[in-house]
């Protein structure tokens, strides 16, 4: 039985429906990463998670109609973008919780700096709340909730407004702070590394549906469309022709070009679309005179550009490919806008997909 | 120029002698404008609380009548006042009129506006997913209401201020109700209105600063607090 399921579940904000999903489950012990971009419904969903946002549909806590919202929300942690910290001492805040519930003040001071500890931030338990930094005050924010030792921790993507370092310290922290307890947790998030470093399965919600949900491999590996492709940053999504499949290789057409993939194509969809990630697709000067790579094309590069600690080089091998290479390899290759190229893939990298979503 | 300065220099003899009049006008003045803001705090506090983070339907035209409170004529709440409780009017059994207790009565109407659309506007102006964190963390309404009040009590301090700054410095309503008996419903107010009246500038101007002078007391005391707790943080 799921820790909680959502069924026919529609939320509404400002009379305009938000978020309408079938079913979503949440099983026991896992974290499950709800990914999307902006604008998508993700803390619409959450909040109606948490049963602080009218829904209409069901929530069912281990199999049980949730009828009694206060009860059901003292089951949960909640962590929100912001910290929303109270103007008093960190200890009290990361108790403020506990207090709201009737715990003594021994109790919660103890639970609440060994929270505080676990987050690296015992630190800071005399300190007042309006004298942290944004990614202390955070830290606080998720002790807060650890510290009611929740039966679900929900976070609505409580790094996004931090800087990076503090983001990876954090995110860092966190992880090791739930790898010890097995918690289950809801983290929603915009960021695919946020969700690739935390979440044993990723629901990838856009347009406030549920696109898809599987393993988080999964997801960026075998997107389930062009849309969930794109956001997961399957920058090449090319459309193609099946031109004969055996049960090695499908041969396709992407405009002249031929190209060899060990996938099988969509059922009854000879005009699929070709997806590879840009990381998979590699550059070199010269072709290998002997390689098991069976697709490698003559391409020119018609873009450079940084992209974070890589290089993402547009190609044009009769059919535009992106791929992402190391700055080292740019430097290596002495890479220039207009050079001759080789671009090459593996026959077992691209993932096929029906053109028209089902 | 000479009529000021022998104001002047009457009113300073008045203080530091430590005039009986002026003592008696100045503690009326506390009295009345301490009890009326009083009443006004502990009922506009909760009042301005449920209006700032309520969502219910009226709340508009409620916030609305509250503003709208604020910039009442002190004349027209005297005269309403006034007449409710008239010997014949619906609270005349009270014998109200000409007392003390008028003029807190109408001191609070005055005050109690002023607390309550401050008071929504204190609460507002903490971040409005505060309430939604609270109750995610198991808060129930009330407690709700009290964690975002307490998270803005420097400007709830303001609307207490203001409130009293609206109780004490108005004329016209204590005039109407209190009649400006002496030793007895003589403020400070109606104290310099009256005397002024009659062209004693040395006592008007003694009243006139005892007035100023606890009003900026007040004034500098809320100001220290508000700044003591701006500091420690």
């Amino acid at each position: 039985m799921s820790l909680l399921e959502a069924h026919d579940l529609v939320v509404s904000r400002e009379g305009r429906v938000v978020v309408r999903l079938e079913r979503l489950a949440v099983e026991e012990g896992e974290t499950l990463a709800i990914l999307g971009p902006n604008g998508a419904g993700k803390t619409s969903l959450l909040l109606a998670f948490a049963a602080l946002r009218p829904y209409a549909g069901a929530l069912r806590w281990r199999g049980a109609v949730v009828d009694d919202p206060a009860t059901y929300r003292r089951r949960l942690g909640t962590v929100l973008q912001r910290p929303l910290l109270l103007d008093r001492s960190v200890r009290e805040n990361a108790g403020l919780g506990l207090a709201l519930r009737g715990v003594a003040r021994p109790e919660r001071d103890e639970r609440a700096e060994t929270e505080l500890a676990r987050l690296g931030a015992a630190h800071l338990a005399d300190r007042r709340a309006t004298a942290l930094s944004a990614g202390e005050a955070q830290r606080v924010s998720l002790a807060r909730a650890l510290a009611l030792d929740p039966e679900l921790l929900l976070l609505d993507e409580p790094f996004a407004a931090l800087d990076a370092p503090t983001r990876e310290a954090l995110l860092g922290d966190l992880a090791h702070a739930l790898a010890g307890r097995g918690t289950t947790t809801v983290l929603v998030t915009h960021d695919r590394d946020e969700a690739l470093s935390l979440a044993d399965r990723i629901a990838v919600l856009i347009d406030g549906r549920l696109r898809q949900i599987d393993v988080a491999e999964a997801v960026f590996t075998r997107p389930a469309d062009a849309e969930v492709a794109a956001f997961v940053g399957v920058e090449n999504v090319l459309p193609a022709h099946v031109v004969r499949a055996t049960d090695e290789l499908t041969l396709l057409r992407i405009g002249d070009v031929a190209v060899e993939v060990t996938a099988v194509p969509p059922a009854g969809d000879d005009f699929p679309l070709l997806c590879i990630r840009p990381d998979d697709v590699a550059v070199a000067r010269e072709e290998a005179r002997s390689s098991s790579v069976r697709n490698a094309f003559r391409a020119t590069v018609t873009r450079l550009e940084p992209a974070g600690r890589r290089v993402r080089v547009t190609l044009d091998c009769g059919f535009p490919l992106i791929a992402h290479i190391t700055r080292q390899s740019a430097r290596d290759l002495t890479l220039a806008e207009g050079d001759r190229v080789v671009a090459s893939f593996k026959a077992t990298v691209p993932h096929l997909l029906p053109r028209r979503r089902r | 120029m000479e009529l000021i300065l022998d104001g002047l220099r009457e009113a300073l003899a008045r203080i530091a002698g430590l005039d009986r009049d002026l003592l008696d006008a100045a503690s009326a003045s506390l009295v009345v404008s301490g009890g009326a803001t009083a009443l006004a705090v502990v009922t506009g506090l909760p009042l301005g609380t449920a209006l700032g983070l309520g969502r219910f339907r009226g709340r508009g035209l409620l916030l609305a009548l509250a503003n709208t409170g604020m910039g009442l004529p002190p004349v027209a709440v005297g005269l309403f006042v006034a007449v409710l409780i008239w010997r014949s009017g619906p609270f005349g059994e009270l014998a109200w009129f000409c007392t003390r207790q008028a003029m807190v009565t109408a001191q609070y109407l005055l005050a109690v506006p002023m607390v309550i659309g401050l008071t929504a506007v204190a609460v507002q102006s903490v971040d409005p997913l505060l309430p939604l964190q609270l109750r995610a963390l198991g808060a129930s309404p009330l407690q709700v209401a009290w964690l975002v009040a307490r998270e803005s009590r420097l400007l709830l301090l303001s609307a207490a201020m203001a409130g009293f700054g609206a109780a004490i410095s108005e004329i016209g309503a204590s005039l109407m109700v209190g009649c400006n008996l002496k030793g007895d419903t003589r403020i400070l107010t109606t104290a310099i209105a009256f005397e002024t009246s009659k062209g004693e500038f040395g006592p008007a101007f003694a009243f006139a600063f005892a007035l100023v002078a606890l009003i900026f007391a007040l004034s500098a005391l809320t100001t220290w607090l508000q700044q003591r707790r701006r500091l420690a943080t």
